[in-house]
């Protein structure tokens, strides 16, 4: 067993009451509810920065039981703007979870079968600590929020597992920047999973990648109810800049056939064009719904910060260079899976850590599927998918027992 | 593994059992399941068909969606006992790159394929004029996959030529066996094992 140092009594979001001590909260894990709970980290968080984040909350949600060996646990790590509603409503929008269509009883990961759990990420705005918290001082972090990076994430996943007392998960899984924190688990904590499901992801963040997140962090800091950081005390923060900093990431998450298809040349409410500025076009309109639409849910720091942690992985550059290299203490099976419409992160992106897992010896299935949404696809209804992920689940245990035998 | 099919069969009670193993061309893994299964072998598999694939990940595969002329590169050298082909050589760009590819990824390598001078494909031609559409070969010419048809003669020579060690051959007609003189009239398929 490892120690659980890092574990104090945690608090549930919505009741705001103590959830019992860790020996209890164990033997009691067949009763863990569905709704988020918060752990609260006592030692500070190491981060590759060279500060520790004091304090800190990780957010979360589990579903199904843990079984008694412990063995049937599965991470799920999400995207950039989601959260650890990964199957119940969300608690501002009242939309369903993220991956309800993959994750529930009889889903592909089953709950009925195994221990979800889906963790906010740190630096996030959805319950973990992050640039909207309060720092020890009682005011918001803001700017003073350290930077983060993708590993310092999975620090705080790890942290999460310790104090659930897994030691090693039956599988992480994870796509988009939840894909960068499942090939950043299993190549840094290597001995913590058994399997690595990776989808619509990358080992690396491209110049390509890179511009369009500084796109959308520049238009968030030259609007300028940003001020620097300290718009919480303003009753009103940079939503023009946020909702402008989506627009454009959106628009990397969809493909030009799945746009041409849904909106076309259409006009939006209207017969001709105005000669003007208004949304003339269903897309423009389109845009800027989802643009104001996510200035209701996320803290435009928040934004700032996990766009930079993307922008900052790089595996590769972690261990000496060499990807390969970042997986050479793993025993873990990976299956990596990406789109055809994919032009965020291609399929070349995850061939490339095909490759090195490969050349490190390890067993690794890929898949390019043919999906015609973009990026998004991995949220999307795609039952190619669903049939890869529930086959590389069912089967990763081979040898090592059945989760719930 | 009697329900393997008979070039598939001869390579799968061929392996070593406890083998690594890497599959080419491995389609919906029947051999690889056969060999995990049945050998204890460590089989991972490459196939360019995503359908096929998925299945592959379903029954618990390891198989990369890739293509025997582009993605055997990535292989590090000498890294499984067996490297296998089966069926697919005629359908790759290069065969002679990729018959080497192998034996640089693999100790060892099984390479089946479909004989084009066996006795029905001559027929076919002489007395049609024709591209043969045969049993074995039932796909016209504008659409079939096989782009450098061979026979057992022509891959005989090309071993040979290459200083590649032919350590077994097996020739199969239906699913019995037929004698190596005769093979290249008499066989329809031709399973070989090579090493350098």
């Amino acid at each position: 067993m490892r120690t659980h140092a890092l574990f104090k009594p945690a608090r549930t979001i919505d009741s705001g009451q103590a959830v019992p001590h860790l020996a209890q909260f164990i033997m009691a894990s067949t009763q863990i509810t569905d709704s988020s709970q918060v752990l609260e980290l006592t030692q500070p968080l190491p981060l590759d920065g060279g500060q520790s984040l004091p304090d800190a909350r990780i957010a979360y949600e589990t579903h199904g039981t843990l079984n008694a060996a412990k063995d049937n646990a599965i991470l799920i790590c999400h995207a950039l703007t989601g959260d650890h509603h990964v199957v119940s409503n969300h608690p501002k929008t009242g939309k369903p979870g993220w991956w309800v269509r993959m994750v529930g009883p009889g889903k592909p990961i089953d709950t009925d079968r195994f221990f979800v759990i889906c963790a906010n990420v740190i630096g996030s705005c959805m319950g973990s600590t992050g640039p909207a918290s309060l720092a020890e001082d009682g005011k918001p972090w803001g700017m003073r929020f350290p930077v983060i990076t993708v590993r310092d994430m999975v620090r705080g996943h790890v942290a999460l597992l310790d104090a659930l007392g897994i030691e090693s998960l039956y599988a992480v899984v994870g796509g988009s920047m939840g894909g960068m924190q499942a090939l950043s688990l299993a190549a840094n904590f290597a001995d913590r999973t058994r399997a690595a499901l990776v989808i619509a992801s990358t080992a690396r963040h491209s110049a390509q990648n890179i511009a369009f997140h500084e796109v959308g962090r520049q238009s968030i800091m030259a609007d300028p109810e940003w001020r620097d950081g300290a718009y919480y005390d303003h009753g009103k923060g940079p939503e023009k800049g946020l909702s402008v900093a989506r627009m454009a990431a959106h628009i990397t998450y969809l493909s030009e056939a799945g746009l041409t298809e849904k909106f076309g040349r259409r006009l939006q409410d209207r017969e001709e064009k105005t000669f003007g500025f208004d949304a003339d076009f269903q897309i423009e309109s389109y845009l800027r719904y989802q643009g104001l639409a996510f200035t209701d849910r996320f803290d435009a720091n928040s934004y700032l910060y996990i766009t930079r942690a993307m922008d900052y992985f790089d595996l590769a550059e972690e261990h000496g260079g060499l990807l390969a290299n970042a997986f050479a203490k793993s025993k873990a099976r990976f299956c990596l899976v990406s789109f055809d419409t994919d032009w965020l992160y291609p399929t070349a992106d995850s061939r490339n850590v095909v490759h090195a897992l490969n050349a490190a010896g390890l067993p690794v299935s890929f898949v390019e599927l043919s999906a015609p949404y973009g990026h998004d696809s991995f949220l999307l209804d795609v039952p190619a998918l669903d049939r890869v992920v529930e086959g590389f689940l069912s089967e990763t245990c081979r040898g090592e027992g059945r989760p719930n035998a | 593994m009697s329900l393997l099919r008979p070039d598939l069969a001869v390579i799968a009670a061929n392996v070593a059992p406890g083998s690594r193993v890497l599959d080419v061309g491995c389609g919906d893994g029947t051999l690889m399941q056969a060999l995990r299964d049945d050998k204890r072998c460590d089989a991972r598999g490459m196939e360019l068909d995503s359908a096929d694939v998925g299945l592959c990940v379903g029954k618990g595969l390891s198989v990369i969606q890739g293509d025997a002329d582009k993605d055997l590169a990535f292989y590090p050298d000498q890294s499984v006992d067996y490297a296998i082909l089966s069926q697919t050589l005629q359908t790759t760009m290069r065969p002679d790159v990729v018959l080497e590819e192998l034996l640089r990824i693999g100790r060892r390598a099984f390479v089946s394929f479909p004989n084009f001078a066996h006795w029905r494909v001559r027929l076919s031609l002489l007395w049609g004029g024709r591209m043969p559409v045969t049993r074995l070969l039932p796909i016209p010419w504008y659409a079939t996959p096989n782009i450098h048809h061979l026979t057992v003669e022509d891959f005989r020579e090309l071993v040979k030529e290459r200083g590649i060690k032919v350590e077994g051959a097996w020739f199969l007609s239906g699913d019995k066996q037929c004698s190596a003189a005769a093979a290249n009239f008499r066989a329809e398929h031709a399973v070989f094992l090579l090493s350098r």
